[in-house]
């Protein structure tokens, strides 16, 4: 699995008055196994940029070539496209509609064609990934479940398609800190298991830094930079000018150095920076 | 809920935190009497909630901002839907004119007065509705997770304003599931299950790492650096809990 895209361009409503360039010339290539994060303010281009990806989204140029092959060229059915790549939306949850979990699980692989058998037993494995289990929630509504969970059933739903890249758009939005870290380390351990790409849109520097380990900032519509988060996160004065946030460790070394205390790398995470303020400290 | 007191002080910060279903929106909605206690009773200045002749009374005191900005618009036209709330209470069209000027300045979004509310960004949008709230003069504002679907520029925005407002003389009480603005508060209230689980200052509150950490919270970025420190051995003392504190502490 690998993705490339090249000079990609989107023009919301194209020729008209209020014609909008949501993203511009944008150039990328991900490899197998990547876990990559994109920032970047909200109206940046995030979201059109990855709906782009499974085909939601017809770009004005350029080209996505998915394993080779270039979507935007594709003539017919993009079936096969959406099979391989799995996108779960801001506040997924919202999108349940069937009466039990496990129809509403099923929904996806059935719709790509799969046999009954085949979809209950995706079904099951796919609530086995987000930690639940199909004997006891299979036959429950999902309106019954509580916030966490729903989310959880909703990311089942696109992991029973088996994506092999699986794109998340915001997955923890309002959720409390018990939700969000479980849902995180969900996703981390999907990605190690299943391989493929992950692609993670966040706000949360702090997230980004923990789990990705390529990031993509978007900036206007355009790719401005490029780069693991260390070399991300290392362009500070960067990002702050762009408004961007830097994870909040990182912020805090920041104001250190601006105090005098004289602190040394470049500590992203809070451990690194607990070790790196007590270098800087100790007795 | 389950037999909860407490008391909030006129013009103090509180802040509620628990875990999703604990029950903070339910206690923050019996505040300005969008629900009605099962048994026991909610005062808001002495007005007890139950009594519908105060309704109108308490919902003017008591203003409320949403989770999402999008719900909480009703107009096409920024000044006009801050214009919304004081219209219904009957107030004159001159006081209304002033009033919105005022909170639109209040919330720094006098020049976007004229501007369409579809156009503004998540933080602005908040903003107008906090606006709209403002307008109708009340002594107590309760903001219900108002920065949870905001990107991190529009979350430092509204939490900008919301300590304006506090220091301005608003009661405010602020349900969220950042730590970081909890922190900011003058007093805490945790909620677990339906009840009180734990209360006091920041300092007081987010010293109890292990026990916050029990009900599914998370405690803040001070707070864990601490933490971490106070484990290799440097006595950090246990009332740092804002990224200020840990700053002015470290570079005495």
């Amino acid at each position: 699995m690998s993705i490339k895209v090249e000079n990609l361009t989107h023009i919301y409503a194209e020729g008209l008055p209020h014609q909008q360039v949501a993203i511009e010339d944008i150039s990328f290539e991900i490899e197998d196994g990547s876990f990559v994060g994109i920032i970047g303010h909200t109206g940046s281009g995030k979201s059109t940029l990855v709906q782009h990806l499974p085909g939601l989204l017809k770009p004005n140029s350029g080209s996505i070539i998915i394993d080779g092959e270039d979507i935007t060229k594709k003539e017919g059915s993009l079936t096969e496209i959406r099979r391989k790549t799995g996108l779960v939306f801001q506040y997924p949850e919202y999108q349940l509609f069937e009466e039990t979990v496990a129809k509403d699980v099923a929904f996806g692989p059935l719709n790509l064609g799969v046999s009954m058998e085949e979809a209950e037993r995706r079904v099951g494995e796919a609530l086995k990934q987000v930690g639940m289990d199909v004997k006891l929630v299979g036959d429950v509504s999902p309106f019954e479940l509580s916030g966490g969970e729903k989310r959880r059933v909703a990311i089942a739903g696109v992991m029973a398609m088996e994506p092999e890249v699986l794109i998340l758009d915001e997955p923890t939005a309002g959720l409390d800190p018990k939700g969000h870290h479980d849902i995180l380390e969900l996703v981390e351990k999907i990605h190690k298991a299943k391989g493929g790409i992950t692609i993670l849109v966040s706000h949360n520097m702090a997230d980004i830094v923990n789990y990705a380990d390529k990031v993509l900032v978007i900036e206007k519509g355009k790719l401005v930079m490029e780069g693991t988060p260390l070399e991300i996160f290392k362009r500070e004065d960067e990002l702050i000018k762009m408004d961007l946030d830097i994870p909040p460790a990182a912020e805090l070394i920041r104001t250190l150095r601006e105090r005098g205390l004289k602190i040394k790398g470049n500590p992203m995470s809070v451990k690194e920076a607990v070790s790196a303020i007590y270098e800087a400290i100790k007795p | 809920m389950d037999q909860v007191s407490l008391k909030i002080h006129k013009g103090s910060f509180t802040a509620v935190i628990g875990s999703n279903g604990s029950g903070k929106s339910t206690l923050a909605k019996n505040i300005n009497a969008l629900l009605l206690p099962t048994s026991g009773a909610v005062y808001i200045k002495g007005m007890d909630t139950r009594v519908m002749e105060y309704l109108w009374d308490i919902r003017q005191s008591a203003g409320m901002v949403f989770q999402n900005p999008d719900n909480q618009l009703v107009s096409s036209v920024v000044e006009d839907d801050v214009a919304f709330g004081p219209e219904n209470l009957g107030v004159e069209p001159l006081e209304i004119r002033r009033r919105v000027d005022e909170a639109l300045k209040s919330v720094n979004m006098y020049d976007e007065r004229k501007s369409g509310p579809h156009l503004l960004s998540g933080g602005q949008k908040q903003r107008i509705a906090i606006a709209g709230v403002v307008a109708m003069r009340p002594d107590v504002i309760i903001f219900d997770e108002p920065t949870a679907m905001l990107d991190p520029k529009g979350r430092k925005e509204v939490m900008t304003i919301i300590k304006t407002l506090n220091s301005e003389g608003i009661t405010v009480v602020l349900i969220t599931h950042f730590m970081d603005e909890a922190s900011l508060a003058d007093y805490i209230y945790i909620m677990d299950k339906g009840k009180v689980a734990l209360k006091g200052s920041p300092g007081e509150v987010f010293s109890r790492v292990e026990e916050i950490r029990s009900y599914d919270l998370d405690v803040p970025l001070a707070v864990m650096v601490a933490e971490g420190l106070r484990e290799k051995g440097i006595d950090v003392p246990t009332h740092i809990v804002t990224v200020k504190e840990m700053v002015d502490y470290l570079c005495q």
